[in-house]
């Protein structure tokens, strides 16, 4: 009986220790956001004493309203915008119909196909040939930069695949008798089946197409054609705030530093994916599911 | 592509069939839409990785900019010998090497013990809270973070504010400036960054280990630590394992998006790596040969290290990758 209860005390003071260790994890991670937050809606001028930490000293919105005013930043969030919705649907298309061929069994050079896609996996032919080739498809300036190379990953088929594994094959037999090809097959029967797993990918993919800056610093020189992030790129890494007050409408209040409008741009770069991704979380906590058994 | 043993000849004999045309031929013909969807991926993997890797020739010629590979003339080894006495590139492998290893010893544990620890929580909802909050910052992109640091480590940002009313400096740091401070600054945020998105593939493992064996083990009286040791941990060995012999291979392979956005040329002595070091050498100044023979030896290194820590754990813990 005694022996129960002091079990049953250091229980509950391991119990507490780890939630207190847990919260302290979400403090870390939340209040570096919150920090930027709140210099965000501080007045421009006022933010650049320092010294905001929990709240706003002088709450303005005006950073948020020069971000909308500018026709720079307008066009990069378009860009942003194209590229993601675009990049995913073709990417989501294209790897789940490969996926779906190398998936049935009875499909002629399988094991050849995989064997070509595996060694892509380990191996490949790093920046410069790949920055050459991407020159002589003439994809240097065009938007279809964000487009075609994104269009496939080994990587994600493999995901795909597991998935069309466990799908009954009764499924396919009947849209066979009725007729259909196998494409007609793999869009009217495969895909509206395989929504978790679409979700999954969709997600993973609109979080590299929306983040990526990378595309757009190397292959792109036309200013109309860059997205949100290369734009913050320059502004961030290259410290050239030339180009921020660049951007800036004229006739913008002076309380607007390029500080502040930077962190307006950020905040409003990254509030859509935030909001999105808590109500896909079962959907990517599927997708690694699949991954570790596979692994 | 394996036909039965016992049909095969029987294949063959139809194979001179009336129309001539061979059987193997008319499989195909019957599964043409599939074929059409399998080999359209495959010419995007023919035209996207291999094609580059065709132009990694160009490491052992000297290419320029206004003449097709073809035409460029073959200089052997010279790129290479050229490796061994570039100076830069002594500090960019330390930087690359250093910084990975770092991040391997401190951040390869870490997502793991966040993982067993968030798993002996009680409370559903407040696993599931503190889940959603720790994968967040994974969808930042490293502009942003980039963006964060800055704020943070500016002269009128929080650390320098903090520290100076705790009177531990006196004036402000600028921490991106000084080589000194860089390397922590990159493990610091890598793991601020990935550590609950990492925890997320041990959890799922986690998640399929059947509840009976605990149940056995509380019957045996075994406490919460037993458990996780003997139970927990054991079972997701593989997963471990796996994602072992990925870091092991990755050691070459620096953040490229993570190095770029914080890099700057007064860090430089710290900060570049050999991705970066591709980059500036190749794109920037235009030296497109002698770039590509330092991505190639990056390549193949990392693909040796694949294949012998795949090797090692495969004979001590019985898990590869293949």
């Amino acid at each position: 009986m005694f022996s129960l209860k002091r079990q049953s005390v250091s229980e509950a003071a391991i119990e507490l220790l780890i939630t207190l260790l847990m919260l302290i994890v979400c403090f870390a991670t939340l209040y570096p956001i919150w920090y930027v937050l709140v210099n965000a809606f501080n007045d421009g001028a006022d933010a650049m004493r320092g010294g905001i930490y929990w709240w706003p000293r002088v709450f303005s919105l005006k950073s948020f309203i020069a971000v909308f005013q500018s026709n720079g930043i307008v066009t990069a969030m378009g860009i942003t915008v194209a590229k993601t919705v675009v990049g995913v649907a073709v990417h989501v298309f294209f790897t789940a119909m490969v996926a779906y061929a190398f998936s049935r069994k009875e499909l002629i050079g399988r094991r050849i196909y995989m064997f070509i896609g595996t060694v892509t996996m380990f191996f490949g032919g790093g920046l410069i040939p790949y920055y050459l080739l991407i020159r002589d498809l003439h994809l240097l300036d065009n938007f279809l930069v964000y487009v075609i190379p994104a269009a496939f990953s080994f990587f994600d088929l493999i995901i795909f695949l597991s998935f069309f594994r466990e799908i009954p094959a009764g499924l396919e037999e009947a849209a066979r008798i009725d007729g259909a090809n196998d494409f007609q097959i793999f869009y009217k029967v495969i895909i509206p089946v395989s929504m978790p797993v679409v979700a999954t990918i969709a997600l993973f993919h609109g979080v590299y197409q929306w983040n990526d800056y990378f595309t757009g610093m190397i292959y792109i020189n036309d200013m109309d054609l860059q997205p949100i992030q290369t734009f913050l790129y320059r502004v961030v890494a290259q410290s050239s705030s030339n180009q921020m007050l660049a951007a800036m409408p004229s006739g913008v209040s002076v309380t607007v530093t390029s500080q502040s409008l930077k962190l307006a741009t950020m905040v409003v770069t990254t509030a859509p994916i935030v909001f999105v991704y808590p109500f896909l979380q079962k959907y990517f906590v599927k997708g690694f599911m699949i991954g570790s058994i596979k692994g | 592509m394996s036909v039965k043993a016992g049909t095969e000849p029987n294949l063959r004999k139809t194979a001179t069939g009336r129309t001539g045309i061979p059987m193997w031929m008319r499989r195909i013909i019957g599964q043409r839409y599939l074929q059409a969807m399998a080999l359209l991926g495959v010419a995007w993997m023919v035209i996207f990785n291999y094609i580059p890797m065709y132009g990694i020739i160009i490491a052992f010629k000297n290419y320029d900019i206004i003449r097709p590979i073809s035409a460029a003339p073959w200089v052997g080894l010279e790129h290479f010998r050229e490796l061994f006495e570039d100076e830069n590139l002594k500090y960019v492998v330390r930087n690359t090497i250093g910084m990975s290893l770092i991040k391997l010893v401190i951040g390869f544990p870490l997502p793991i013990i966040f993982a067993l620890l968030l798993n002996e929580l009680r409370s559903m909802i407040f696993k599931r809270w503190v889940q959603t909050i720790s994968y967040l910052p994974h969808f930042l992109s490293w502009v942003i973070l980039g963006g964060i640091m800055a704020t943070w480590l500016s002269d009128v940002g929080i650390v320098n504010k903090v520290l100076m009313a705790l009177n531990f400096i006196h004036e402000p740091i600028f921490y991106l400036a000084e080589p000194k401070y860089f390397w922590g600054i990159v493990i610091t945020s890598d793991i601020w960054k990935e550590l609950g998105w990492s925890a997320i593939i041990y959890l799922a493992a986690i998640s399929s280990i059947s509840p009976e064996l605990y149940e056995a083990a509380t019957i045996d009286g075994a406490g919460r630590g037993q458990k996780m040791w003997n139970i927990t941990l054991p079972s997701i060995k593989g997963t471990i394992s796996i994602l072992f012999i990925l870091a092991i291979s990755g050691v070459l392979n620096s953040n490229f998006d993570q190095i770029l956005v914080l890099r700057n040329s007064l860090n430089e002595t710290s900060s570049n790596v050999i991705d970066v070091y591709v980059y500036q050498v190749g794109l920037l100044s235009g030296r497109y040969s002698y770039a590509t023979a330092v991505g190639l030896i990056k390549a193949v290194i990392a693909l040796a290290l694949l294949l012998g820590a795949n090797g090692i754990t495969k004979r001590l813990s019985n898990t590869s990758l293949f």
